[in-house]
């Protein structure tokens, strides 16, 4: 297990623009029923083979706290994984 | 000797030749700084200019709150020197933890440059001593990331101590929470704002002279703490 994935998120009380954008050109594409869109990041952490998971877990915290999200305005969630994600 | 004024230059900096223009302009000596290096060179204020720091491809100043410079900014800042963060460095002061809350995306996505209207709401900070309270001023304004958001505790803190430098009048250019355009810490020394003082400091190629003020106030304030 080698991998760690930070995702970013606004905080529920900041507006998000790029969101509101989104969901005002859904009804252009056909699509209903969405009310609301809220956009956010996923970084992913590829550790050296063989680290340990609770060394891992406390540096992606750290990294995640302190430079990929400001919790000023952003949450952020961290999970490991041990294998890639599905993208597409 | 007239007072030295540091600016920083990072990579993607983009206004800060402007910014060293504006300070020869106001009477002080512009001293070239450098991102990568922690040396002061015996300034006696420091402006961070606007611009895209290490191409704000993370968040906006993110990744220059963690250069050599601001490590050592950052320290000063604390003890009392004088620091002026334009745009891009408001975004980095806010970053730094020097200045409370976030810019975040404009709230109509565009990118926003024109004249725009301050009043200036706060004339007892280092940069604004040349101002009255309520003076309305013309600077301009340049930004896509430029809406100050902060949760309404630290937002009934900024007005009930006095501490909202700068009101955005004639139209709010990117939705920023109560028409914040600058604010200070709780010294008065470190203020951000995110419109743009050193593009007005000629008439020949700004809206007004205005802005010259924020860049004169300084050199009353540091006159005034070394006599």
């Amino acid at each position: 297990m080698t991998r760690v994935v930070v995702d970013v998120m606004l905080k529920p009380e900041i507006l998000d623009p790029q969101g509101e954008a989104v969901v005002n050109a859904l009804p252009r594409l056909g699509a209903s029923g969405v009310s609301s869109v809220r956009i956010g990041k996923r970084i992913e952490l590829e550790f050296a083979e063989g680290t340990d998971e609770s060394a891992m877990q406390e540096q992606a915290t750290n990294i995640a706290d302190k430079l990929l999200a400001n919790p000023v305005i952003e949450d952020f969630t961290i999970r490991l994984t041990d294998q890639a994600e599905p993208t597409g | 000797m007239s007072p030295r004024i540091g600016v920083v230059t990072f990579p993607g900096s983009l206004d800060d030749v402007d910014a060293m223009r504006a300070v020869r302009l106001a009477g002080a000596t512009p001293v070239p700084l450098w991102h990568d290096d922690g040396a002061l060179r015996g300034v006696n204020a420091v402006i961070l200019p606007g611009g895209f720091s290490y191409g704000d491809y993370l968040r906006c100043g993110a990744i220059a709150r963690f250069s050599a410079v601001m490590e050592t900014i950052v320290d000063a800042a604390r003890g009392g020197l004088p620091v002026l963060g334009i745009c891009n460095g408001f975004q980095i002061l806010c970053e730094s933890h020097l200045l409370p809350g976030a810019l975040t995306r404009n709230q109509q996505l565009h990118f926003r440059n024109r004249d725009q209207g301050l009043e200036i709401a706060n004339a007892e900070t280092a940069w604004t001593s040349a101002f009255n309270s309520g003076d309305r001023i013309v600077v301009p304004v340049k930004n896509g990331e430029g809406c100050f958001v902060a949760d309404q505790k630290t937002l009934d803190e900024l007005e009930s101590e006095n501490r909202i430098v700068a009101r955005y009048v004639d139209g709010n250019p990117n939705g920023s929470q109560r028409d914040i355009a600058g604010i200070t810490n709780a010294a008065g020394n470190v203020v951000g704002m995110m419109p743009h003082p050193e593009h007005a400091v000629e008439q020949l190629t700004g809206p007004s002279v205005d802005g010259l003020g924020i860049f004169t106030s300084v050199l009353t304030y540091l006159g005034a703490t070394t006599a």
